[in-house]
């Protein structure tokens, strides 16, 4: 156990929190300040790293190190600092805009390389601070700004690309669900190599009420499929289950059998399953798993780097800088 | 090997190796390179290839080159003209005849003087044999049928054993310019060690050539150069990127921080990815990034980290760093940005070497950003250079761009090795307690001499702290909209790299009493100290300086300027550093521009310099 006793106060910086009233963000950045006691690191040891958007300003209110960087670039300027400084614990803030649109080739390699950044994607879907534009996860058909008879794109899952990216751990919570969001920021954080988290975040003046049905008392049981490691997946109402061809279906707990009912393994090294799973839900959040889709080991970024600088120098020595200038085809003038 | 025949000494000698891009022309010129600095001669070279891999066989596109100009004295650039050209194919000559003055010599090898091969590149006949070579000396030889003939024992296909007559060439040209011959067969040792029949193959090749011209009557006479008088102390001939690659690890060493190059492969910068990747056992991280803003943004992090944060790349790189290095800008974090240009705009020439990115660098950013900008003036001052960048870096926190370009990238020279005693001292200066007045810590309370702001990296206990790319209030760091402290801080951050210390810029002026100057930047050097050599001899008063500090600007530049009848500027670009030192200092430059992807040559800044001279 750590020495260090930190509480939700000693991560709280002296900066006003300056987001819409009703924002998710607040919730999120409380449940995080509350967790961070956790880690039991020192906060000097912390660093938090966002790109553009409403939620990357989160660094600013949190006491520890921390950078407000340019949008995207978030996830690429987090590995150059894990990579180099495996003692610090590195945490990537961004949103749907940030990371899924200017920011996507970033986030895929990141996560490809596993490199060691715990990545909370706050999504909205839609573009908050630019104030009110269809964003890459807006459902189809979404009516804002810049769609004023309706966006055309078709919306990605943060969960299924992230797993295409060969991402090593992947969830998905709410942030009014402080519960569920604290018990997930501490499976990611205890996971090594790169976690992404997608977060539902509500955004009260674009998009307000986007999730609300996995929110609202009278409707979330129905909705949400809790995934714990070893547990059938259920909500009230329904289970999933695999069919012949090992797709999952989600279908009422009326109509099927509770042996049929998948029991989830999130620790799975073939990612088809965590994927069928991302496939559940979609837009209209009939069905939405939340909880690990998949937490897989794979050796982090930052370690390989450093074992192979290792095994270099033990089988070369340590670099002599006066060696390397005299080295190769040299000669003599008296 | 010893050569028995007549012996004509010279005092310079300019080859260009020419072929297909699978003749192995490069290579040729490399060894050729090798073994004449091993013999003490003062050298330049010019590596000079297409773009494509492998161009259509047999075409003028498909032509790669390479030149050296080496000497028994003080040699500055590759040469203008080739004094003996060896073509391997028709296309090769096509490509390189205009370069190539009447008298000169040409070897060429006659075998694929074909038909189909002189139809390929329009040759209605042959060259070789309807007296269009009559004002050149030609040695036409059958090279191509000589190999595979020498390589008869070994189990080859004639396509295997034809692939070794960039060796029998090479052989040949080693006992015309009495080259040691030990040097190549240890290198060919070396790398084809693991396939005997190749090295086999190689060598035979290469001692069949030498032994060609020890005994054939085509070739009366050698030739020898003697060494050049050079400084004393240890030498070796190194490329532009070697050295910068070098001087980016010698000032990692002396300054104690770890490397972090963050990269995407782009031509002609890749060597130094290549270069840093090899040397892991310095504790070098190389990150091959996604793209090119991954690379530059992971070197920000690591620079953030308290590592070394470098990026290379070359101009459409750049393009696509702007906003990363604008962050840099900002944030006041060390930052090595190596642009090895080459012609542009877009994809441009990406082989070809060009000066065009001196406006990018000092200006390619969104709001005041500005960057301290440097340029190394030959191959070897690419590691002092290196090191001045990342001294700056550092010392200054601020990003630093380095201009290399194409030409000294890959051309190549002897270099007098320094001590590592010698190299110059970078102090980083972390910040490790608070520096308020109360007890807090303060990251944008500036160093009052160098206007460095106070850093703290992460993992410094008691300094947590955040930065970010909007405005942030002075001394603080939090983020201000504050009109005044805006108009401050952009102030302040021209202020620090306006004052970055730089050597003042040197004269040379033998005379002393020149009324014209002759001024360069970055690559030009060889070729204007070169011209400027020629002007003196012919008596004229020039002086010569070089500006290897493009931001801030040396000092007494102003003065410099002011003190001269005459400025004649000489870029390979479109006036780029004459439009600013117009604006800077009101000095009407002469300026003498050239964008065709290749360095000027000496006659060609010799006539320019006439022009202003004999007014």
């Amino acid at each position: 156990m750590s020495e260090v006793t930190l509480t939700k106060k000693d991560f709280t910086s002296d900066q006003e929190v300056r987001w819409c009233p009703g924002c998710g963000d607040y919730s999120i950045l409380s449940a995080m300040q509350s967790f961070l006691p956790e880690l039991g690191l020192p906060r000097e040891k912390i660093v938090f790293i966002s790109g553009i958007g409403c939620s990357s300003r989160f660094p600013y209110y949190l006491e520890t190190y921390g950078m407000h960087s340019i949008h995207g670039r978030a996830p690429a300027i987090a590995t150059g600092l894990a990579v180099s400084r495996p003692d610090l614990s590195v945490w990537v803030i961004t949103g749907d805009g940030d990371a899924l649109s200017i920011g996507g080739n970033h986030l895929i390699h990141a996560l490809r390389r596993n490199a060691d950044l715990k990545i909370l994607l706050f999504n909205n879907r839609i573009y908050g601070l630019t104030k009110g534009q269809y964003s890459p996860t807006s459902e189809q058909g979404k009516i804002t700004k810049s769609s004023p008879y309706g966006s055309l794109d078709t919306p990605f899952s943060p969960i299924s690309l992230a797993l295409g990216a060969e991402a090593s751990f992947v969830a998905r919570t709410v942030d009014s669900d402080r519960k569920h969001l604290t018990e997930t920021l501490r499976a990611a954080a205890e996971h090594k190599g790169s976690a992404l988290i997608e977060i539902y975040q509500n955004c009260p003046i674009f998009n307000d009420g986007a999730f609300d049905q996995i929110k609202d008392s009278d409707t979330r049981d129905e909705v949400l499929l809790r995934l714990e490691h070893g547990q059938p997946i259920t909500s009230a109402s329904h289970g999933v289950i695999s069919d012949e061809r090992g797709l999952l279906e989600v279908k009422p707990l009326s109509e099927i059998d509770q042996s049929q009912i998948v029991i989830h393994d999130a620790h799975i090294q073939d990612p088809t399953y965590a994927f069928a799973l991302s496939r559940i839900s979609d837009s209209s959040l009939e069905h939405v798993p939340v909880g690990v889709f998949r937490d897989v080991e794979r050796a982090p970024f930052s370690q390989l780097v450093h074992e192979q600088i290792d095994a270099v120098i033990a089988k070369e020595g340590k670099g002599q800088l006066a060696a390397l200038l005299n080295g190769g085809d040299t000669w003599q003038v008296e | 090997m010893r050569v028995s025949k007549p012996v004509v000494t010279l005092d310079q000698v300019v080859i260009r190796f020419a072929g297909d891009s699978g003749d192995g022309m490069q290579l040729t010129g490399d060894r050729f390179t090798s073994d004449t600095a091993m013999l003490g001669n003062d050298l330049r070279t010019l590596p000079n290839y297409p773009a494509e891999i492998r161009a259509p066989q047999g075409t003028v596109p498909g032509v790669s080159s390479f030149q050296l100009h080496f000497g028994d004295h003080h040699i500055q650039t590759p040469g203008d003209a080739p004094d003996v050209l060896v073509v391997m194919n028709p296309a090769a000559l096509r490509a390189n005849m205009a370069d190539t003055p009447r008298g000169a010599t040409i070897i060429v090898d006659k075998d694929e003087f074909t038909t189909r091969n002189l139809s390929k590149v329009g040759y209605a006949t042959n060259p070789i044999e309807d007296g269009s070579l009559d004002s050149y000396k030609v040695h036409a030889l059958p090279l191509t049928s000589m190999t595979v003939g020498a390589l008869a024992h070994l189990k080859l296909t004639r396509k295997e054993a034809e692939r070794s007559k960039n060796m029998f060439a090479l052989g040949l040209l080693s006992w015309m310019y009495h080259r040691p011959t030990t040097l190549t067969e240890n290198f060919l040792t070396a790398k084809f060690g693991k396939k005997p029949q190749i090295l086999e193959a190689n060598l035979t090749a290469y001692r069949a050539g030498w032994n060609y011209g020890e005994t054939t009557e085509d070739f009366a006479v050698s030739y020898e150069v003697k060494p050049a008088p050079m400084e004393a102390g240890v030498y070796r001939n190194i490329s532009g990127n070697v050295a910068l690659s070098y001087g980016l690890i010698a000032a990692a060493e002396i300054a104690g921080v770890q490397i972090f190059l963050g990269a995407y492969p782009i031509t002609p910068a890749s060597d130094i990815l290549h270069e840093l990747s090899k040397l892991k056992k310095f504790g070098v991280i190389t990150f091959q990034a996604e793209d090119e803003i991954a690379g530059v943004g992971a070197a920000l992090g690591a620079s953030y980290g308290g590592g070394l944060g470098i990026t290379t790349t070359s101009g459409p790189g750049i393009a696509l760093k702007s906003e990363a290095i604008g962050l840099g800008v900002m944030l006041e974090l060390p930052l090595v940005i190596v642009d090895v240009q080459r012609g542009g705009p877009s994809t441009g020439l990406p082989t070809k070497t060009e000066q065009s990115d001196l406006l990018q660098a000092m200006y390619g950013r969104n709001g005041e950003s500005p960057c301290v900008v440097l340029a190394p003036a030959t191959p070897s001052d690419c590691f002092d250079m290196a090191i001045e960048a990342c001294r700056i870096a550092l010392e200054y926190r601020t990003p630093v761009f380095l201009l290399s370009d194409g030409y000294i990238a890959n051309g190549s020279e002897p270099w007098r090795i320094p001590s590592v005693e010698s190299l110059p001292e970078i102090k980083v200066n972390l910040a490790t307690v608070p520096n308020g007045e109360n007890g807090e810590f303060l990251p944008y309370l500036r160093d009052p001499e160098t206007l460095a702001r106070a850093f703290a990296v992460p993992g410094t206990k008691g300094l947590e702290h955040r930065i970010g790319g909007v405005e942030k209030a002075d001394r603080t760091g939090t983020i201000s909209y504050d009109p005044a402290n805006h108009d401050f801080m952009v102030r302040t951050r021209a202020a620090k790299v306006g004052g970055v210390k730089v050597p003042d810029l040197v004269i040379d002026d033998p005379s002393d009493c020149a009324e014209v100057l002759l001024l360069g930047w970055g690559s030009t050097y060889g070729p204007i100290w070169s011209a400027v050599q020629v002007l003196r001899e012919t008596g004229h008063n020039i002086a010569q300086a070089h500006l290897r500090h493009l931001n801030p600007f040396p000092k007494n530049l102003g003065d410099v300027l002011h003190s001269y009848k005459k400025v004649i500027l000489p870029e390979m670009n479109l006036g780029q550093l004459a439009r600013m030192l117009r604006g800077e200092y009101l000095v009407d430059v002469v300026a003498f521009d050239q964008v065709r992807g290749m360095p000027f040559t000496t006659e060609q800044i010799v006539n320019a310099a006439l022009e202003v001279l004999n007014v």
